[in-house]
């Protein structure tokens, strides 16, 4: 066991578990944080992606001192009220079917969007390809990522 | 208007008290009691609720605050199952809140979520429940004002007496409202009168989905909760033997490991019960990662099962299963399969003489289509909170059909089924999987064991391997034609592992003068279920491949080949027993024929077409493949169906769209192999699941326009896109595509 101070939504959190738990657990078991989510835990769906220092991270395979030290956003914190572009982007196409894998897609492209505010059709199917949608709700996280771009850009 | 007897699911308008006072719980109360309440939703909550009936409640301020009573899996019934009793209520949608109904047989009959029945079997109790509480209201202001009831209208809310110029809002009559008798029966609105239905309104949960609020089975916490992990047998056809828990049960944060059975000895399994492995071993402790490692620790051993019976009790009555001993691999299935479509058939129907058509036909084709098992993957993996406590159980679980687990629940704790109680949160993702609950038995029969609060988590791993899997199948199909390459007859021989996807009774049956339709099965200890529309989601696209072939060797169209077919099913009917309404069937294929502009094939794609029917809605596909580099693009698909009134388009819309691009995901690449009983394919590095790379460039849906009762939604679009896949690949590369998976080249990625 070791004790860990993380940074988490601009509030610093201390937790005491073994070295090896990942950053998903954590999020999840011991800080109640439970919009990040569990998919594969081998880094291959894309449920669980929050950000560190801005860039999107698979949380299921991220250690914690990986990231201690670091700023952590997840799903929770990426705006204050609900109102980032892309969440008023994913209302306004009404993306989600059962909705499970929406934060995990939500956070990659936020990410994506801060590093390429101009995005072509093939930037953003290459940037979205790691994020599994079983509902196959594809075509419309497609849209809302380009309506989210055009109004940011 | 429509007179409808509220006698029908009369269970649902039992009201077990007027006054339904307390704080308005959104969601689930432990939701509630662990979130802040947005502002929208403080200045929502009214001072006191009136229960009008088990739908509905109306606050002194006018909200209405109704229960959705299915479980919601992303077919969005949580919004427009409300929509209908909104209606009827006449009332504004933006003074509507939703709730998720728990399960309560009594009063919501079957809270089933599947068959894509949704929608249908709740049309009418749910405008039903919005029709009377709007004549209850109706009535309080008659009693109130001292006027004709006949005279009172309402609209968004309000209540109105025209002459006398009286008028309240639904709140102010609310209290009284309540006090007055349930009718017997209720006036319904004509179709053309709604406001609400047949318009788009977006998803009630979409802020609290894009904002990452806990509301999935998998996010139920509860104080003293315990976390718990199963570890089962390796292969199909093997079962515990015994365990060795103690470096498990020594390793940081592990409370237990103990083993469970999932069935008392002599309980008769019902249809759902379906359970790979009923005696497994649980670890229990304080957190997932710990319990993760605990279980890298557990040695068990494994030995393999004997040969068994069971009589299951389904809904087709009590039925017989064989299932064998040994691990059973693909490449065996194989061989197998390919015997029994060799030998003749269990004769499933025949009509005029198929033997003499064949024997005088000019041509025969024969062609033979298979496809793999699969796996469901739902990107919410198995899991369940259950807390046992004496006699008594409560349980939370993302689950699509509770009423059909609580009897097991009930058995395999020993505690009588009314003493459990059960909420249903948003599951992420059924197709078919959540239906049989397995591991919510498994949950609550840990906690039991352990006497604590358990939420029960399967890992990707045990999600894959442990399944209820779409089985694997396949049919030849031998046509006839004569020297005009007219077609003549038509053979269908269909099996599977472990059951037959024959549907006899469909097109092309009854357009046919001579048609001959068998089928087989082969037994397995691998454990099969519902995989979104069940069989048909094979033998659509078999079926509807063989057609092209068929309408190709004919020289006809293949759009004007299926209307000429079902020209004769219309006006001369083959047989009795046609499942299908032809003219339903045709006008899809019609509307289709128009909107793809079917004649136009653009410039560089391959145009493949399909059309189906299958649970009681008609839907149709045109799709657009183009070539790059020897890898299928899909371009475009223009998606045609009619599933009757259609309640929330935009929402039906979102549905089809994931059908059509789950269904090419599952035709291009889906497939879950065995070898000697062991799942090749553990997790999302080796089953490849469709991304947004290769989903259509676009997806146009196109609704027919008709007053019928709605009927399925989330199913019908899913099983013919295999043919429209296969049909395209076809024209794309030269060849004909049987054997799915049809793109075989991998391109896993992470």
């Amino acid at each position: 066991m070791a004790t860990y101070q993380l940074n988490i939504n601009g509030k610093s959190h201390s937790v005491d578990v073994s070295e090896d738990t990942p950053l998903l657990w954590v999020l999840r078991d011991h800080l109640d944080l439970v919009g990040t989510k569990f998919g594969c835990g081998i880094a291959q769906c894309g449920a669980c992606t929050v950000h560190l220092d801005g860039s999107a991270i698979r949380s299921c395979s991220t250690t914690l001192a990986q990231v201690e030290g670091k700023s952590i956003t997840t799903i929770e914190g990426l705006s204050e009220d609900g109102y980032h572009p892309l969440q008023e982007a994913w209302k306004e196409v009404d993306v989600p079917q059962c909705g499970y894998c929406q934060a995990g897609q939500i956070m990659t492209a936020a990410a994506f969007l801060e590093n390429n505010p101009a995005p072509s059709k093939e930037d953003i199917k290459n940037a979205m390809h790691g994020n599994i949608c079983r509902c196959a709700s594809y075509n419309r996280i497609f849209k809302a990522v380009e309506m989210a771009a055009e109004k940011m850009g | 208007m429509t007179l409808i007897k509220t006698k029908i699911g009369r269970r649902a308008f039992i009201r077990t008290t007027t006054l339904a006072s307390g704080g308005l719980v959104l969601g689930f109360n432990w939701l509630a009691s662990c979130k802040n309440k947005t502002e929208e939703e403080i200045l929502a909550m009214p001072k006191e609720w009136f229960e009008m009936n088990s739908y509905l409640k109306i606050g002194d301020n006018g909200v209405v605050s109704i229960y959705t009573p299915n479980p919601e899996f992303g077919q969005n019934i949580r919004t427009s199952m409300p929509m209908i009793v909104a209606e009827e209520l006449d009332i504004d949608w933006k003074n509507v809140v939703v709730e998720q109904a728990p399960y309560h047989a009594e009063k919501y009959g079957m809270q089933f979520t599947g068959g894509s029945r949704g929608i249908m079997t709740r049309w009418e109790p749910l405008r039903m429940a919005g029709a009377s509480a709007r004549h209850m209201l109706v009535a309080a202001a008659a009693e109130a004002w001292q006027v004709p009831a006949e005279e009172i209208t309402t609209e968004n809310g309000v209540l109105y007496h025209k002459t006398s110029e009286k008028s309240a809002a639904y709140g102010e009559m609310a209290s009284a409202a309540a006090k007055i008798t349930i009718p017997e029966d209720v006036q319904l609105k004509e179709v053309r009168d709604f406001k609400i239905i047949g318009k788009s309104h977006k998803n009630v949960d979409a802020k609290r989905i894009v904002t990452g609020e806990p509301m999935f089975g998998l996010d139920y916490q509860k104080e003293g909760m315990l976390i718990a992990m199963i570890e089962h047998p390796p292969a199909f056809g093997m079962t515990l033997k015994s365990v060795d828990n103690s470096a498990a049960k020594a390793m940081p944060g592990i409370k237990d490991v103990v083993a469970i059975k999932s069935f008392k000895d002599g309980y008769e399994k019902g249809g759902f019960d379906t359970n790979a492995f009923p005696e497994i071993v649980a670890i229990v402790g304080n957190s997932t990662w710990e319990v993760l490692q605990a279980k890298k620790k557990l040695k068990v051993e494994w030995k393999p099962i004997a040969a068994y019976s069971e009589t299951i009790a389904g809904f087709r009555g009590k039925e017989t299963k064989n299932i064998p001993a040994g691990l059973e691999s693909s490449a065996s299935h194989k061989a197998k399969m390919e015997e029994l479509s060799s030998r003749p058939g269990k004769i499933v129907r025949e009509d005029g003489d198929p033997a003499k058509a064949f024997k005088n036909a000019a041509k025969v084709i024969e062609r033979t289509y298979s496809a793999p098992f699969l796996a469901h993957n739902c990107m919410e993996p198995m899991n369940a909170f259950a807390h046992v406590e004496g006699d008594k159980a409560q349980i939370a679980a993302p689950i699509q059909i509770p009423s059909l687990i609580v009897p097991t629940i009930a058995s395999g704790l020993g505690i009588p089924a009314e003493n459990i109680a059960m909420e249903m949160p948003r599951m992420g993702g059924g197709f078919g999987r959540k239906a049989y609950a397995h591991y919510v038995v498994e949950a609550a029969l840990i906690s039991q064991k352990v006497n604590a609060p358990v939420k029960l988590v399967y890992t990707r791993e045990d999600d894959m391997t442990n399944g209820i899997y779409r089985p694997a199948y396949q049919a030849t199909y031998r046509a006839a034609l004569d020297q005009n390459n007219n077609l003549t007859a038509l053979h269908v021989k269909a099996g599977g592992i472990p059951e037959s996807p024959l549907f006899a009774n469909r097109f092309p049956a009854g357009a046919l003068d001579n048609y001959l339709a068998e089928e087989w099965s082969i037994d397995s200890n691998i454990t099969i279920g519902a995989f979104r529309a069940p069989r048909s989601n094979f033998m659509a696209g078999a079926e509807q491949s063989f057609l092209d072939e068929v309408a190709e060797a004919s020289g006809k169209d293949p759009i004007q080949f299926r209307l000429d077919l079902l020209k004769r099913a219309k006006e001369n009917p083959v047989g009795e027993q046609n499942d299908y309404d032809a003219e339903r069937y045709a006008g899809v294929l019609e509307l289709l024929r128009e909107k793809s502009d079917w004649n136009q094939t653009p410039a560089n794609v391959h145009r493949g077409v399909s059309a189906y029917f299958c649970h009681n809605s008609y839907a149709a596909h045109v799709l657009d493949i183009r070539m790059e580099e020897g890898k299928p693009v899909v371009e475009k698909v223009v998606c045609a169906i009619d599933c009757g009134i259609v309640v929330n388009p935009d929402a039906a819309t979102n549905m089809a769209e994931g059908a059509i691009t789950d269904g090419i995901g599952n035709a291009f690449f889906g497939e879950l192999t065995f070898k000697d009983g062991v799942p090749q394919k553990t997790n999302f590095h080796q089953y490849q699941m469709i991304r947004m790379s290769d989903a259509p460039k676009e997806i146009e849906v196109h609704f027919v326009a008709n007053e019928i009762a709605p009927t399925g939604m989330g199913e019908p679009p899913f099983p013919p896109i295999f043919g429209a896949v296969a049909n395209a690949l076809y024209k794309a590369t030269g060849q004909r595509h049987y054997r799915q998976p049809f793109v075989t080249e991998k391109q896993i990625v992470g």
